[in-house]
């Protein structure tokens, strides 16, 4: 120990150098990236919502009958839009109120001995009405291939993950499985053109459309499943099959239902794809217009063989079909926010019944 | 209704016989010492396979009815695999196979082509190294197992939880709380659960696999105090790293070193004096 004491020298102290820029840098640019996708989401998203909600809105109407209310957008069906001008004002209408008015308004001068008016109308299709027929379509066609593709799906996990010895056959399975991922989206739609619409003669059909559908989501689905199958402790199937239960037993009662959650977040995504794809239904099941509801048909049979509207195949037609203008504009928006709202819904309701489930089932 | 088994019947009385001096536990006097038991499970010649590795050789052994035994042998000489060869639990590892020799329960050979497994593992029911309670209520895992051979009656059902649960005397503990979950007891409760489960089965035998290595000495005390309860009923062979445990519970014990069988006798001579100078050299703790 020396007399003299020196202040204590910090061996920790920043040191400046380009390694520490470098750090910075780096960072900044990870920083960066993320806000980057951020922003293009949200401004996605607003864009979408802003122009879209006013359409939804403005929907409301009130009725004389029962619920008192009702939505012109959401839930009636898609008719032409006519624009005209009508002694100095600017009018425009939908199809029906069109006729009504124009028969009204030559009655009235034919009353009033005058020439009957003339009216030079522009008209835009799909721009008025609404787009019940394409909400309902595109929840029936989610309903029936989610269920096609979670029974396949699961009854396929289960034996690959369960019953199936691993070995090469297994494996070029599970391969195929992973490449079926891969397939764009178009070419199930020409697979389901094939094979349902024409090989099976269903025509353009929601069998037709379900079953291409779930083919398409099948990967997803199996490829969870299995994982949410090996997630289940070994643990619990001995112990069952130590107490004599038979391996589907054990499965059913003892894998399963713990599987359970995690399929259903498989299916979550699953949800998602479905709904949005346009592609596959194009040649398998999606009509541009149809002025019948899916459950007029005469026989019960019939239901199941019959084209729908959907909601991303309608998106396609009002933005790609019809002129870009103010008329269009709000359909345009308003299918493209409600089709929005609906997958966040169905995707919120799997979310809170996959926590129910999880929270029933801890390990 | 009897509240808490008195333990002191059970509980072996201290020995009088005098200890080597290498041996840091005493080996107890039973009253069952003296008793000749039948034989139930009869191993002859058992040769045993994982795909091409050979993990048991020629093992002859021969378990007695109504009494506890204890396999012991250092990790990797094939106790566990024995043990699991009972209830053929080892047909669910791909590849296993048996290629010489036979297991006889009461003079039948289980791994002959007329035996079915699940009715075998309805009469050997097993307790695991990890207590592996099912994420049911306390009530729903121990009738599992009758669940599942189709009982329905409500009566019936609770009955066997209190007898199960009394067996594995954990009734006193959990009577209040019976439909929370399994996975909120602590680790001896839940190990007592699963013996629970397995004797609400009634079968004959259980095989217990390290049954206490993952609990704590207390939990462990009150497993093996049920061991010597349960024995007046089943037929225990248990699995055990632990040769204090082996000294204090079993009634036999037999000793494995790389898949063969080194001796096999009473528990008292294993751990006193034992024929084998490998024996000797495991029970001392001088390797293993």
């Amino acid at each position: 120990m020396s007399a003299v004491s020196l202040p204590p020298v910090n061996p920790f102290a920043h040191k400046p150098s380009r390694t520490q820029a470098l750090e910075k840098f780096v960072l900044g640019a990870f920083r960066a990236a993320t806000y980057f996708i951020l922003l293009c989401g949200l401004v996605v998203f607003a864009d979408i919502i802003i122009k879209g909600v006013p359409t939804v809105v403005n929907g409301f109407k009130t009725t004389a009958q029962f619920p008192y209310v009702t939505n012109t957008f959401l839930f009636t069906a898609p008719e032409s839009l006519y624009v005209f001008e009508h002694q100095g004002q600017a009018m425009e209408m939908g199809d029906k109120d069109y006729r009504a008015f124009r028969e009204a308004a030559e009655a009235e001068a034919v009353a009033a001995g005058q020439p009957a008016p003339k009216f030079k109308a522009t008209s835009y299709v799909y721009s008025a009405g609404g787009i019940w027929p394409c909400i309902v379509g595109t929840v029936l066609l989610v309903i029936g291939s989610m269920s096609i593709a979670l029974v396949l799906g699961v009854c396929s996990a289960i034996f690959l993950n369960e019953y199936a010895k691993d070995g090469p056959v297994v494996r070029f399975i599970r391969l195929a499985i992973l490449n079926l991922a891969g397939v764009p989206s178009i070419v199930f739609g020409l697979f389901g053109f094939g094979m349902f619409v024409i090989f099976c003669v269903w025509n353009v059909s929601l069998m037709a459309g379900w079953f291409t559908l779930a083919f398409m989501v099948l990967p997803v689905v199996i490829t969870a499943s299995e994982e949410s199958l090996k997630a289940v402790p070994k643990g619990f199937r001995e112990g069952s099959l130590a107490l004599g239960a038979t391996k589907w037993q054990t499965i059913r009662k003892n894998v399963l239902p713990y599987a359970l959650p995690g399929i259903l977040t498989s299916s979550i995504l699953g949800i998602a794809r479905v709904a949005g794809e346009t592609a596959p239904i194009m040649f398998t099941a999606a009509y541009v217009v149809r002025d019948k509801l899916p459950w007029d048909v005469e026989k019960v049979g019939d239901f199941f063989f019959q084209g729908v509207m959907a909601l991303p195949y309608h998106i396609y037609v009002v933005s790609s079909k019809i002129p870009q203008n103010e008329y269009t504009a709000r359909v345009q928006y308003g299918t493209a926010f409600v089709f929005l709202a609906i997958v966040g819904l169905i995707a919120t309701a799997s979310i809170l019944l996959r926590n129910n489930l999880r929270g029933r089932y801890k390990w | 209704m009897e509240t808490s088994t008195p333990s002191t019947s059970a509980a072996p009385a201290p020995t009088s016989a005098a200890t080597p001096a290498s041996r840091a536990f005493a080996v107890p006097v039973r009253s069952t010492d003296t008793v000749q038991a039948a034989n139930l499970i009869e191993i002859e010649n058992f040769d045993f396979y994982y795909g091409a590795k050979q993990a048991l050789f020629d093992i002859n052994l021969k378990l007695d009815d109504k009494r506890v035994t204890a396999f012991i042998g250092p990790s990797g000489c094939g106790k566990s695999t024995l043990l699991r060869c009972l209830n053929r639990m080892n047909d669910l590892i791909d590849g296993t196979s048996v290629k010489r020799g036979k297991v006889t329960v009461r003079g039948i050979d289980i791994n002959s082509r007329d035996v079915d497994p699940i009715e075998l593992r309805k009469r050997v029911g097993m307790v695991f190294q990890k207590s592996n309670p099912f994420p049911k209520s306390i009530y729903e895992n121990v009738v599992y197992g009758l669940r599942i051979q189709g009982e329905t009656n409500k009566a019936r059902l609770d009955e066997v939880v209190e007898k199960s649960l009394r067996g594995a005397a954990l009734w006193d503990e959990v009577k209040d709380r019976l439909h929370e979950s399994g996975l909120g007891l602590s680790g001896g409760q839940q190990q007592r659960l699963c013996i629970a489960r397995t004797i609400a089965v009634s079968p004959e035998i259980i095989l217990m696999d390290e049954p206490c290595s993952a609990l704590d000495p207390i939990a462990t005390a009150k497993v093996e105090e049920l061991i010597h309860d349960l024995k007046k009923e089943y037929t225990i062979i248990i699995v055990t790293h632990s040769m204090q445990q082996a000294a204090r519970c079993s009634d036999k014990t037999a000793f494995f070193y790389m898949g063969k069988l080194v001796e096999y006798a009473d528990t008292r001579t294993i751990f006193m004096n034992p024929a084998n100078p490998q024996t000797e050299a495991y029970v001392s703790g001088r390797f293993g």
